[in-house]
């Protein structure tokens, strides 16, 4: 199953904000079958976007090498909910940076309109937790071109960010061998 | 210059906050960890919401004498040596390790820092 409760990012400064939409459609079975009879799109999912929009912005500052996951929700004020044919704005910004953890702050709105106030602690995981990565590089790459980071994305001087290097050649190489 | 009671109650509003804990149950001898249950990931937002509060820089090393309890030099079989407590003494001048003085265990350490240690703390930055 694909867990990515983004769809696209619509602005990408690195290190100090992202803005991600997220359009909620009856086609999807978490706002069918959440509460049968009352479709909307669940409030947990809208944390779960904001925790992926904010911990990519996070983990771009290392090139994505990190392994980073949410380990607290300080905050999360909602009113409202968001139904098919909604579209949601997710703005994570980066409030604080150390070299275990990171805290961001959310603002969610729903087609224009302000929905949610979320508070997000992030831990950066050191190697006691095991070497391996958390995702397969080529499968990182592709998700994040699909969610069009790279087309939106500038460094706090406005310039594009890059494709990491490690990145781009595992995509290659996955590329090559399905070929 | 903000009183002793002022920085208390900015710290006290910073813990509810951060750890939704009760007013009440942040008194100045509550221990962060085993009192108010502080697992090590609040004490980022704790940091983050008391620099937020204050206006100051709180550097990691300050509050979590890390290094000096995993320096060989200060520790021996899982307790601080009197050298190593003397280097924390004068790293945390604010904390009152009277307790811990009495059987240095390391693993003891991250359970010492109490609301008024922390008050202290933010005051010695003011």
């Amino acid at each position: 199953m694909r867990w990515y409760w983004i769809d696209r990012f619509e602005k990408f400064v690195s290190g100090v904000e992202a803005v991600t939409i997220k359009n909620v459609t009856f086609s999807e079975e978490v706002v069918y079958d959440y509460l049968p009879g009352y479709s909307h799109y669940p409030h947990s999912l809208i944390i779960e976007g904001m925790a992926q929009t904010g911990g990519l912005l996070l983990s771009q500052l290392e090139d994505f090498t990190q392994k980073i996951v949410l380990a607290k929700i300080s905050k999360a004020e909602f009113e409202g909910i968001a139904q098919p044919g909604d579209q949601l704005r997710l703005t994570a910004r980066l409030l604080s940076r150390q070299t275990d953890g990171a805290i961001v702050e959310g603002h969610v709105e729903v087609n224009g309109q302000p929905m949610a106030t979320l508070g997000l602690t992030f831990a950066i995981l050191d190697d006691s937790f095991g070497k391996d990565q958390f995702f397969i590089p080529s499968d990182l790459c592709r998700v994040l071109r699909a969610l069009r980071l790279f087309d939106v994305g500038v460094d706090a001087d406005g310039k594009p960010i890059q494709v990491p290097e490690f990145l781009a050649s595992a995509e290659s190489a996955a590329l090559q061998a399905a070929d | 210059m903000a009183s002793s009671e002022e920085v208390f109650e900015k710290v006290q509003e910073a813990l509810v906050d951060a750890l939704g804990v009760e007013d009440d149950e942040v008194t100045k001898e509550a221990t962060m960890v085993g009192d108010l249950g502080a697992e090590s990931i609040d004490f980022l937002d704790i940091v983050f919401k008391l620099e937020k509060a204050f206006g100051i820089t709180i550097p990691r090393e300050e509050l979590f004498p890390d290094d000096i309890l995993t320096n060989a030099e200060y520790v021996q079989d899982g307790k601080v040596t009197a050298d190593g407590l003397t280097e924390l003494k004068g790293r945390l001048p604010w904390a009152d390790l009277s307790k811990f003085e009495e059987n240095p265990r390391v693993q003891d350490f991250g359970n010492l820092l109490t609301v008024n240690d922390l008050c202290r703390y933010v005051e010695s930055k003011l």
